[in-house]
């Protein structure tokens, strides 16, 4: 991760370490604890959960589960399992990550190397945009979306989500850029390179971290979202985590808790795929989004 | 900008006066698309709380009356109680649970390449995700308190998650667990960025290890302290998805926060203006915390 280690001044003795290893490794396994249960139970058959508590292995492994949740189980009114839904969350996440990360460029391109009276002005109120509470939207959005056609689709979605992801790509964007050589700017516009030229040959090359940074910001966000895909994409089109709420909280009788938790993995699974592979710019993106506001 | 003759204008002029003009017109979409779906909608917003819509907007103003029912219902009561008992406890343990992780990661730990990626995944999880494991994990027919029980423990209780006193606290619980390795990478941040020199200079003047926490590193991570409250804070605010996965608000109502409030009166229960009004004193609330914050940084990075 990009927190370089240091060299530390502090001393301390081998009862204190001890304490130190035991308390960290202590909430590593609180950290750990919930997905570890979610991913046993989902090995279990329901009978050793409803017979035999949570926290332990199973006596006998099934994938049973898995299967029942991701193509039969019950969501809403229908047994589709969450397959579809799956399929919404990637139609909906990659073209709002895809469309907001090159505006998001495209601004802090401009913000900073172009600099126009009230570029302060138009930032701040970007910046401020990123922070909302959206409960203050929701009621025009469900209006426009309306007038537009779109609501309940997955366009809507992708629309609502490139819409509330600017605020947050044009920071990266140009915080990051906001460091780049101005120098290197102007003296390829004295050779006569165009406003896109510039962008295209000069910044983009040297862009590639804090692309990474703001798509895992961005699909991290809009994948995981809930309150939008909730409010304008009820039914057929949900996204995963509602339709991983609806699995959840509308099963009627016995409720099949391995199915819900192979549900929530495979909500959280893409996510935490990025997070694995990709871990070092996902915190990156989380520290620019907050220490440097 | 005055009308000016194309003819007469050549080609190189014109290729100068659009590339003058290009950097404007590539912000201008998002600059329009902010003007009307954020700043517009929230315009829209702030006078729909003034007129008394209620399934559908209504355009008739009513001067303060949402405001002043708004206050008088009791379920928006319990959501500013729950709301400050959960954004409390939540800062306060998220912060102390941080910093405490931060601090002994610090001291040149073995494995702390892999401990802070575990204490830090959480915050990629959705929140819906989190509440469904926390859900049954709490939930004393088949989580923690069957288990204590079969394991021997059997006057073992742990119901609060079905109690309406303690409900709240189940979602401090999740949340803490969510985001307090998140406030652990913030402190790392800021130890990190303390100059060593300092510390060995007060190491030789014979400083115990508390007095250098409390005497010289402690103040120093003043802006990560500052920096940890506005996020959690603004999260607290802003929640929603977590209590709607783990509790939907129950028992009845009594873990409904704002979030839940103006969704229910704003889509449910038909009552527009109040929702609006609602999503006002929300806004308000992330705008009196958000806004300093955002304007100190903006004028420190001048």
């Amino acid at each position: 991760m990009a927190i370089a280690s240091s060299d530390n001044a502090i001393r301390s003795n081998k009862v204190a370490r001890t304490f130190i290893y035991l308390f960290l490794l202590l909430f590593a396994l609180f950290y750990l604890m919930p997905l570890g249960i979610m991913l046993v139970n989902s090995l279990k058959p329901l009978s050793e959960i409803t017979a035999g508590g949570m926290i332990a292995m199973p006596n006998e492994w099934t994938i049973e589960p898995w299967l029942s949740a991701w193509s039969t189980a019950q969501i809403g009114v229908q047994p589709t399992g969450l397959r579809p839904y799956f399929i919404n969350s990637i139609a909906m996440a990659v073209p709002a990550v895809a469309i907001s990360t090159v505006a998001g460029a495209l601004n802090g391109y401009v913000l900073t190397k172009w600099h126009f009276r009230g570029a302060t002005w138009v930032f701040g109120l970007l910046l401020f945009s990123c922070f909302i509470p959206f409960q203050i939207v929701l009621i025009p959005m469900a209006r426009i979306l309306g007038l537009l056609e779109i609501a309940g689709t997955t366009y809507g979605l992708i629309l609502v989500h490139v819409v509330y992801g600017i605020g947050f790509s044009t920071l990266y964007f140009r915080n990051y850029y906001a460091a780049f050589p101005t120098e290197l700017v102007r003296a390829a516009q004295i050779d006569g390179a165009g406003f896109f030229q510039i962008f295209w040959r000069i910044m983009l090359p040297s862009s590639g971290p804090i692309i990474a940074v703001c798509c895992i910001w961005q699909f991290t966000n809009i994948w995981n979202d809930f309150l939008f895909g909730a409010s304008f994409a009820s039914g057929d089109a949900a996204p995963m985590t509602v339709a991983l709420n609806n699995l959840v909280n509308s099963s009627t009788g016995e409720r099949p808790y391995n199915v819900h938790f192979a549900g929530a993995i495979m909500a959280a699974a893409p996510t935490l795929l990025v997070y694995i592979v990709a871990g070092r710019y996902f915190v990156r993106g989380l520290m620019a989004g907050s220490v440097k506001g | 900008m005055a009308a000016t003759d194309p003819m007469l204008d050549s080609g190189a002029d014109f290729r100068t006066r659009l590339q003058n003009w290009l950097p404007k017109i590539v912000l201008a979409p998002s600059f329009a698309v902010m003007v009307i779906f954020v700043y517009g909608f929230i315009a829209f917003t702030i006078y729909l709380s003034f007129t008394d819509s209620r399934m559908l907007p209504s355009y008739d103003l009513v001067g303060w009356q949402n405001y002043e029912r708004l206050f008088r219902v009791r379920q928006w009561d319990t959501a500013l109680v729950n709301l400050g008992i959960f954004a409390g406890l939540y800062i306060v343990i998220s912060t102390i649970i941080g910093l405490l992780l931060a601090i002994f990661l610090d001291q040149k730990i073995r494995g702390e390449g892999f401990l802070r990626p575990i204490f830090l995944y959480p915050m990629a999880l959705s929140f819906i995700v989190t509440g469904t494991a926390w859900k049954w994990i709490l939930d004393p027919a088949i989580g923690l308190e069957v288990t204590m029980q079969r394991w021997g423990w059997e006057s073992f209780q742990f119901d609060w998650i079905k109690d309406s006193e303690m409900a709240i606290y189940t979602i401090v619980i999740a949340a803490v667990w969510q985001s307090s390795g998140f406030v652990m990478a913030m402190f790392l941040a800021g130890l990190r960025g303390i100059d060593n020199e300092i510390l060995k200079a007060a190491q030789m003047d014979g400083a115990s290890n508390f007095q250098m926490y409390r005497r010289i590193i402690l103040p120093q991570l003043r802006p990560a302290f500052l920096s940890a409250f506005v996020i959690l804070s603004h999260l607290a605010i802003k929640s929603y998805d977590l209590v709607v996965a783990m509790t939907d608000g129950g028992p009845g109502t009594s873990t409904w926060l704002p979030a839940l409030f103006m969704y229910e009166y704003t889509f449910t229960r038909n009552q527009m203006g109040i929702g609006a009004s609602s999503a006002v004193i929300m806004l308000m609330t992330i705008a009196a915390i958000m806004v300093p914050y955002l304007y100190a940084e903006l004028r420190e990075q001048k």
